[in-house]
């Protein structure tokens, strides 16, 4: 097995209160030990809340804000210009929210911080759900699967995110996730030396929210990407697309069968799944090559 | 003191150039009729140079306070506006304002809320905000809300305060009547009002996170001390009131009195209403009814003690209120206010409540000596009464 290490400065400690196993706080390790400690977070409520422990402790070191759920995007940006008043514009400013803070509750604040191109960094902690209330669909959930709010699957598509970013032109929009960690860390490294809005949806598999064993939660990283229903890709201002890793072959049920909340799963859905996700590659790679960063 | 100016200016413009003085840091805003004169006049000092602020110009105002409450925790003055459905489109985030303890200063122009819709006049947009934890100053001109504009910094910003504060006038009466407005020189304001440095700010040096989870206790804590801070806010707003008597000569009391000294009876109200309630007052005093009024200028913390006080003694109140609020008996919310102030007070005058102006509705000093009358000759009721 291949050791992965990084340098890193140490914010994100031990003694977080996520589920074991759970991908998210292995990539705020990764998000936050990179940027350091000259930095400041904003988090909604989320997954990202027990992360980060009760007062009077912190499993951070560097100052968070625990703002309103639909603020995020604002409130990094009033810090930021605060900062910028007080001669401190060399501070990072990060949003840590969920995708229900961002696909649904928080899209209105984000795209005004995106379309104003506020100098503040996002990342999107995408457990294509609402896990922090039990499991309840949100924009992201993917169609068919199951949460408590759709008992019967649901029924529409997860939303585009990468395609509504890429539309306000904001300097950097990404896709990562654990399971391509040199990748992801690649991907901090470049959005620390930049400006203005940038973003990182990285996917997070959910132990409890999506029914898989604790210890699964890379090899599904990894499904998602192999099975192309999760590609790793960058669009830098709008219109550069760079593909960093598609997918390799494998069918959708791969990814699929291992997940509780696609038990209920007919042949028929299963390849309403895989037509939508070939879809979606189609395209992908069709904009990948009309608007490639390297040309 | 020199004044340096003294201009025609609307409600509005005299509350941006109050807040121009201030010199916030970071301002975010959206408008809203009867407000956005505001915003466009702050936006002019900026391109003037008289300001050097970081203007945010998001997509709500739900965005807009969500962006005063951070920055006002990174540790610089900000400032804001809004009315009406931009004010309750904000209620979740005032609530959060005050308990994250910002002393953020926002100006409100008192506008009907819908449905129906409308612009006019009408206090119930911020008498809804009243459980919020803002400190809710209601003034009756420009003049009046440039002064108030800085005396609520002084206030809000004092350590052992450290809440929001709101300033209301209302639509149009106040917000674009045009009076002669006395704007003091950049000098004598700075003099007044210190530079906002909190010692305990959002930082990477100091490493300090705010707002995470609580357990009961400490949550309860956390009330009780913003709780206690309230309390302590009509000392230190009435200092702030006394110290710009020194600068400009202006002082407005947090309770105006006018000609209540031999007054049997008193009228209370808030806003405009204050000024037109003074005719009646004069009319009725030469006709040899023994009537004076009180204007509430500070409505939150409301002035119990100084009601107390005040009225103790007194024959009858009578209430004119220009907000509205449905079950609370009879719908005033201001007669509420001061009904329960005034439980077991001995010698408590008999209270009536009447809802006056609501919806913008003209109030006349003939309507008011009408209602004046009228509580002389009945009972009251615990009820208030529709009496425009
Ligand atoms: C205005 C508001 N509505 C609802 C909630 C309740 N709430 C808290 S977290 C949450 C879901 C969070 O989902 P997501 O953003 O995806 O984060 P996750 O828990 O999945 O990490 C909801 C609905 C809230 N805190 N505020
Ligand atoms: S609920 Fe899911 S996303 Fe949240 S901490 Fe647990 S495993 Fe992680
Ligand atoms: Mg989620």
């Amino acid at each position: 097995m291949k050791h992965y290490e990084i340098a890193e400065e140490k914010v994100f400690l031990p003694g977080h209160g996520a589920c074991p196993g759970c991908a998210m706080a292995l990539a705020l390790r990764y998000v936050l030990n990179i940027f350091g400690r000259n930095s400041v977070a904003v988090i909604p409520p989320s997954c990202m809340g027990p992360m980060m422990g009760a007062q009077p402790y912190s499993s951070m070191l560097i100052p968070i804000f625990h703002n309103s759920f639909e603020s995020s995007a604002s409130s990094a940006a009033g810090i930021k210009r605060a900062l910028r008043a007080r001669d401190r514009d060399d501070v990072n400013v990060l949003a840590l929210a969920g995708d229900g803070g961002t696909y649904d509750i928080g899209l209105q604040a984000l795209s005004s911080v995106a379309e104003h191109n506020e100098d503040i960094v996002y990342i999107c902690m995408d457990n294509e759900g609402y896990m922090n209330t039990g499991t309840q669909k949100s924009s992201s959930t993917p169609r068919h699967a199951y949460t408590t709010s759709t008992p019967g699957g649901k029924e529409s598509r997860k939303k585009n995110l990468v395609e509504i970013m890429a539309a306000h032109h904001v300097p950097y929009v990404a896709t990562a996730n654990i399971g391509y960690l040199d990748d992801f860390v690649t991907k901090i490294h470049k959005i620390k030396d930049m400006k203005g809005t940038r973003m990182i949806i990285v996917l997070i598999p959910c132990i409890d929210g999506w029914g898989f064993p604790g210890d699964a939660a890379a090899t599904m990283s990894r499904l998602a990407v192999q099975t192309g229903v999760f590609p790793l890709y960058e669009v830098e201002d709008g219109t550069k697309y760079t593909i960093n890793h598609g997918p390799e072959g494998l069918p959708v049920e791969t990814y699929i069968s291992r997940q509780r909340r696609y038990r209920h799963l007919t042949a028929e859905q299963v390849s309403e799944i895989q037509k939508e996700v070939d879809e979606n590659w189609a395209k992908l790679e069709g904009m990948a090559n009309l608007f490639s960063a390297t040309m | 003191m020199k004044l340096k100016d003294a201009m025609l200016l609307t409600g509005n413009h005299a509350a941006a150039y109050g807040a121009m003085l201030a010199q916030p840091k970071v301002m975010p805003i959206y408008p809203i009729t009867p407000q956005t004169p505001v915003a466009e006049k702050l936006t002019e000092f900026q391109l003037q140079g008289l300001l050097d602020a970081e203007f945010i110009t998001p997509e709500s105002e739900h965005s807009a306070m969500a962006a005063c409450i951070s920055a006002s925790l990174t540790g610089v003055r900000v400032f804001t506006a809004t009315s009406s459905q931009g004010l309750m489109l904000m209620h979740e985030l005032l609530h959060f304002a005050s308990g994250a303890r910002t002393p953020i200063v926002m100006v409100n122009a008192n506008r009907t809320v819908a449905s129906p819709w409308g612009f006019w006049a009408d206090h119930t947009d911020s008498l809804s905000q009243r459980d919020t934890g803002w400190l809710q100053y209601y003034v009756e001109n420009p003049q009046e809300a440039l002064d108030t504009v800085l005396q609520a910094y002084k206030t809000a910003e004092n350590p052992s305060v450290l809440l929001p504060a709101m300033i209301s006038y209302e639509a149009f009466y106040v917000s674009h009547s045009l009076e002669v407005v006395e704007i003091p020189s950049q000098e004598a304001v700075d003099s007044y009002l210190p530079p906002f440095d909190p010692e305990l700010r959002f930082d990477p040096e100091q490493g300090r996170s705010f707002g995470n989870v609580v357990s009961q206790e400490l949550y309860y804590r956390h009330r009780k001390q913003l709780s206690q801070a309230m309390d302590k806010v009509f000392a230190i707003a009435k200092d702030a009131d006394e110290k710009w008597k020194e600068l400009t000569g202006r002082t407005y009391g947090l309770v105006e009195r006018y000609k209540c000294e031999n007054a049997q009876h008193i009228i209370i109200a808030m806003g405009t209403i204050s000024g037109t309630a003074r005719a009646a007052v004069d009319k009725m005093q030469s006709d040899g009814i023994p009537v004076g009024l009180m204007k509430i200028r500070l409505f939150r913390p409301f002035p119990v003690d100084k009601l107390r006080q005040e009225l103790a003694g007194r024959d009858k109140v009578i209430i004119l209120d220009r907000g509205s609020s449905p079950g609370t008996g009879g719908g005033s919310v201001l007669h509420q206010e001061v009904k329960s102030s005034l439980y077991g007070l001995k010698n408590a005058p008999e209270v009536y409540g009447y809802l006056a102006g609501v919806g913008g509705t003209n109030i006349t000093p003939e309507k008011i000596e009408d209602l004046v009358k009228r509580s002389l000759k009945e009972k009251s009721t615990t009820k208030s009464i529709w009496g425009w």
